[in-house]
């Protein structure tokens, strides 16, 4: 087996062993890297900047921990967006350790609202995050297209308490809103199939502006909704968080992931070509032999 | 009649969600959402029989001492620990004897596992005489602690601060590793798949080459902004035509299946095939 | 001559594409423009008309006007319109007993206070409730005696009309009654929310349900048609015509994927992914497993089939059991053949993976929705030398099958799956109808296409589904 045939027949876990060694190294090395961003997170982004004080936004958290590394920025870096902004928002975690990541989301951005930050020029003076003021926590219920079409009917119906426990209707926030239809928009964040449900069964059924916070390998998938109209935003894995962080000028985990993310992908290419220059190189030896 | 009544069951209500679906009374509705409700009871019950499942098939690794049997101890201990934490929650400064009461419980259900993997009737005994034992105990130190509650329909069980810990230091962790294996083995499976192999191969590895440099930030402005553009024109042109043919296709499977399962053509399902 | 058109093909998308790189997503301006002009008092709105939501369970009032003729939009000063209901007093004394009831209730479930008999509470408040609801009705016809107009909502000045949805629930603050006479005013307000002009009083108006949604029906004929269609060639295919369904290479490697395990005396591990009992490619799935059991019965081959849904564990168990009868090898049948492994995404990949490195199949079976989780039990299937199969209609996923699969059922395929493998004509029959529908869809597209570039919108909306 010449030098060519090795290039094409490389054992994979030299390719792990790379990938591994540049992920640990651009972790470790700090700099930063430049963000654009595109109109699919910009819609998002300024959908929720231009809503009035006290206007409601749901907050769809439906992704397990194994997609924290894509989705949580995104939650971060919207919901604290939106209390900067005065924006209540509703949770509602579908997936099945959804409830443990929207209870630390809530836990962490409602403590950072406590210090005075400037974003994009503007200053926001710390305050108090309330339960039942500022949020409302629905919880987790199975069978998620069910509960998705039971919060059209009335959020009472499937939750008729909160996470927490406490009657939807003790909360002062949740006493005037008793469907979408009192939400400005949902913005789903989800690595999973909960997101057709939030299409067909949400907005295809009640017609609400919906955004998607997909992970990175779902994104393409979702573009077709994007053209029909159906969704008006997509965040697209690490690159959309990284975008919303930019916009709000609130830099978090995202931008940070993104240093590893754009090394991990050059060697991606780096194998790609060494993969193909094996290959050419493998058939232009053997057209000589057969020649 | 066994199967003929699932069948006529299936209509039945396939047909109604079809109509309710151009019905929008409040009466329809409230079948509707009867229904619902019923397939959340099911759900429920069918998870109690998924855990039974679950805590058999692990009785029955430790029972042949098949290859790391030793993770089915693990396996129902996290179970059973975490439903643990949810429910309770400390009252008091020190934890009292919540661990001890943890501990005891752990070594009934082990008790309960190894009665269950028992062949002869000896060990039977033998293990059925300490699950007992530690049941009682359990309940002893449950009732006899106050530095500890039950919390069943409260969030306090949620706040339980172990539950957390194990949720953020342990579950966390876990699952994040598990989808981090997905980046290594996308880098694999990009290595094999992308060849040149002819012009459509080609077309292939070129888009994505160009997807895949979306991401890197020099290239995204000035004389090099093309990528960006040409990178999103291929996932909002080809990607997306290519995608409504499918999904169009899908789509009219899915109707077609539907219907098929509601008229009883499509019986599959029932093991009729 | 099949690279020229290639060429063509991806020089006309590229033309055809161009002009979406100038597009840009507007961005959405709700903000009502406030300018500085003198706030005297503003001309009413006109032409009040209020009438039922329609299409809809009730409970809605659409409430319209034309526009004041100061509206802000032409430089005068009405910035909004707020829209008031007449009201009776009586919704005090059922606000007070709606709170009794919550506060009650939420005692209850909270165990919070032992000092009252929450319970015996509960019970009074919510008698008392029922019996002053009865009465509302009538309170409302009673119009304009014991009660007072209150604000219900507002628009953006330039809007000219306001749905008021209720809710349907009396225990709700919201409530909005059925049947009942309802008198509506609209204000048009100024900056100075004290300067304002009333419009005419409009009512009385009900709200009530309807039995049909007209909104709903291009939905409605593509289900006829569809139906009809489904029929229509199932009947033909009963009468004996002979319907061809080209080879699916993924079905047909099922049979020698079983036989390669039964001589390598290995099992077989059947993944029906992370869907649940209501999804279409889980119940396709049901069908392959039944397939795939019976030969496995015949074989006398392991299989093993870890599930995420306890609900599709039980119907596979099921299934399989009905497979080994159907086979004759009742006997043989093991419960813990499906089982249950956990509704955790990853952690079923890390079980699913788990067995593949320990039992290390002979051939590894991916059927129904699969996710992120696809790519890592492809890749481990493959380094544990597995023969793998899949089938998925979650588009994005396929990509990765084909990656690492050996043979992959493409969407709508999986759904053909059942039909193939049965070759019962009226299986088949139902596949043609697809077929046939396909055509339709795709005769619309090319006529919508030609309309929208025409500017002929009645054609478009024909198809516009409303809720």
């Amino acid at each position: 087996m010449n030098i060519f045939d090795k290039l094409m027949k490389l054992d994979r876990r030299w390719i792990f062993l790379l990938l591994a060694i540049v992920c640990v190294w651009s972790y470790l090395v700090p700099f930063d890297i430049p963000i654009m961003t595109e109109p699919e997170s910009e819609a998002i982004y300024s959908f929720i900047d231009s809503l009035p004080p006290g206007d409601i936004v749901f907050i769809a958290i439906d992704y397990d921990p194994n997609n924290l590394a894509e989705l949580h920025p995104m939650t971060y870096a919207i919901v604290e967006h939106c209390w900067r902004k005065k924006l209540k928002v509703i949770f509602s975690a579908l997936s099945q350790n959804g409830p443990g990541m929207a209870d630390q989301a809530i836990r962490d951005i409602s403590d950072s609202l406590l210090v005075d930050k400037v974003y994009n020029g503007v200053e926001f003076k710390g305050r108090e995050i309330v339960r039942g003021v500022d949020y409302c926590f629905l919880g987790y219920k199975p069978y998620y297209a069910l509960i998705i079409l039971g919060m059209g009917q009335d959020f009472r119906l499937p939750f008729p308490n909160d996470y927490y426990g406490t009657p939807l209707d003790s909360l002062p926030m949740m006493r005037n809103v008793i469907n979408y239809d009192q939400v400005s928009c949902v913005i789903d964040l989800s690595g999973g199939n909960i997101t057709d449900a939030w299409i067909s069964y949400g907005q295809g059924r009640f017609n609400f502006p919906l955004a998607l916070g997909l992970t990175g390998v779902m994104t393409s998938q979702y573009y077709p909704y994007l053209g029909s109209g159906q969704v008006f935003g997509i965040m697209g894995g690490l690159l959309g968080a990284a975008q919303y962080e930019e916009m709000a000028d609130n830099p978090g985990r995202a931008k940070e992931g993104m240093r590893i993310q754009f090394f991990a992908h050059l060697v991606i290419i780096f194998f790609i070509v060494i993969g193909n220059i094996g290959f050419f190189m493998t058939r232009r030896q053997k057209k000589k032999e057969v020649s | 009649m066994k199967r003929q009544l699932p069948f006529a069951l299936v209509f039945l209500f396939g047909i109604f969600m079809l109509f309710q679906y151009f019905v929008p009374h409040e009466k329809s509705e409230w079948v509707y959402e009867f229904l619902l409700d019923w397939v959340v009871v099911i759900g429920i019950f069918a998870l109690a029989l998924g855990i039974w499942s679950l805590f058999r098939v692990s009785v029955d690794k430790i029972k042949l001492r098949k290859e790391n049997y030793g993770y089915s101890y693990i396996t129902l201990a996290g179970l059973f620990v975490m439903v643990a934490f949810g429910f309770t929650h400390r009252v008091a400064e020190p934890w009292g004897l919540y661990f001890v009461w943890i501990i005891l419980s752990l070594l009934c259900l082990a008790s309960l596992m190894q009665l269950r993997a028992s062949t002869n009737s000896g060990q039977k005994k033998k293990y059925l005489a300490s699950a007992l034992i530690f049941l009682v105990l359990a309940i002893i130190v449950a009732i006899y602690d106050d530095a500890w509650k039950f919390y069943f329909y409260t969030a306090e069980g949620l706040e339980n601060s172990m539950f957390r810990a194990f949720f953020d230091y342990i579950l966390i962790p876990i699952l994040s590793t598990m989808f981090a294996l997905l980046a290594f083995f996308i880098a694999s499976a990009a290595y094999r798949a992308f060849r040149a192999r002819n012009v459509l191969a080609t077309l292939l590895l070129i888009a994505a080459l160009v997807v895949m440099l979306r991401f890197c930030p020099w290239i995204q402005s000035g004389d090099t902004a093309w990528v960006s553009k040409a990178s999103n024109w291929l996932m909002n042109v080809p990607n997306l035509a290519g995608q409504r043919a499918i999904v169009v296709g899908i789509g009219l499977g899915i109707v077609a299946t539907a219907l098929k399962i509601i008229l009883g053509i499509e019986r599959g399902y029932m093991g009729k095939g | 001559m099949r690279n020229k058109l290639l060429l063509i093909l991806c020089l006309l998308l590229v033309l055809g594409g161009a002009p979406t790189w100038a597009q840009e997503i507007d961005p959405l301006d709700t903000t009502a423009a406030v300018d500085s002009v003198a706030l005297s008092s503003p001309a009413p709105v006109s032409m009040v008309q209020a009438k039922d939501k329609g299409n809809d369970h009730g409970h809605a009032v659409v409430i319209s006007w034309e526009l004041s003729a100061d509206d802000s939009y032409g430089d005068k000063s009405v910035i909004q319109y707020e829209v008031f209901l007449w009201k009776p007093f009586l919704y005090d004394t059922i606000q007070t007993l709606r709170d009794r009831v919550g506060t009650a209730k939420a005692h209850l479930i909270a165990h919070d206070d032992d000092s009252r008999d929450w319970k015996k509470e509960f019970r009074r408040a919510q008698k008392e409730f029922d019996e002053i609801m009865k009465g509302l009705t009538e309170a409302h016809a009673a119009y304009p005696e014991g009660g007072e107009f209150v604000n219900v909502g507002k628009v953006p000045c330039g809007e000219n009309s306001f749905k008021h949805i209720g809710s349907k629930g009396n225990e709700s603050g919201t409530y909005l009654p059925d049947y009942t006479d309802f008198y509506y005013r609209v204000d048009a307000v100024t900056a100075n929310s004290e300067i304002r002009s009333q419009s005419e009083i409009i009512g009385p108006v009900q709200c009530y349900g309807q039995w049909f949604n007209t909104g709903r029906n291009p939905v409605l004929a593509a289900v006829l048609i569809f139906g009809f269609l489904t029929l229509f060639f199932v009947k033909r295919a009963r009468k004996g015509s002979k319907l061809y369904v080209r080879p699916i290479g993924g079905i047909e490697a099922v049979d020698d994927a079983i036989g390669r395990a039964t001589e390598m005396g290995r099992p077989i591990l059947y993944v029906m992914g992370l869907g649940t009992a209501a999804d279409v490619a889980t119940i396709a799935s049901f069908t392959i497993l039944g397939r795939v059991a019976k030969q496995v019965a015949e074989y006398q081959t392991q299989l093993i089939v870890p599930t995420y849904d306890p609900i599709v564990m039980s119907v596979g168990q099921e299934v399989v059991k009905s497979s080994y009868m159907d086979a004759g090898r009742a006997d043989a049948y093991d419960k813990d053949i499906v089982f249950f492994v956990t509704q955790s995404q990853f952690a079923y990949v890390a079980a699913v993976n788990g067995i593949m490195l320990r039992d290390r199949p002979a051939t590894c079976i991916y059927m129904g929705k699969f996710f992120a989780e696809s790519l890592l039990l492809a890749e481990t299937g493959s380094m544990a030398g597995s023969i793998q199969i899949s089938g998925t209609d979650e588009v994005a996923q396929i990509p990765f099958f084909i990656v690492a699969c050996d043979y992959t059922l493409i969407g709508e395929e999986l759904y053909a799956a059942s039909a193939y493998l049965g070759r019962e004509p009226v299986l088949l029959g139902s596949l043609k109808a697809q077929d046939y529908a396909k055509a339709i869809l795709l005769i619309f597209a090319v006529l919508g296409l030609v309309a929208a570039n025409l500017d002929f919108n009645v054609f478009t909306e024909l198809f516009h589904v409303t809720n």
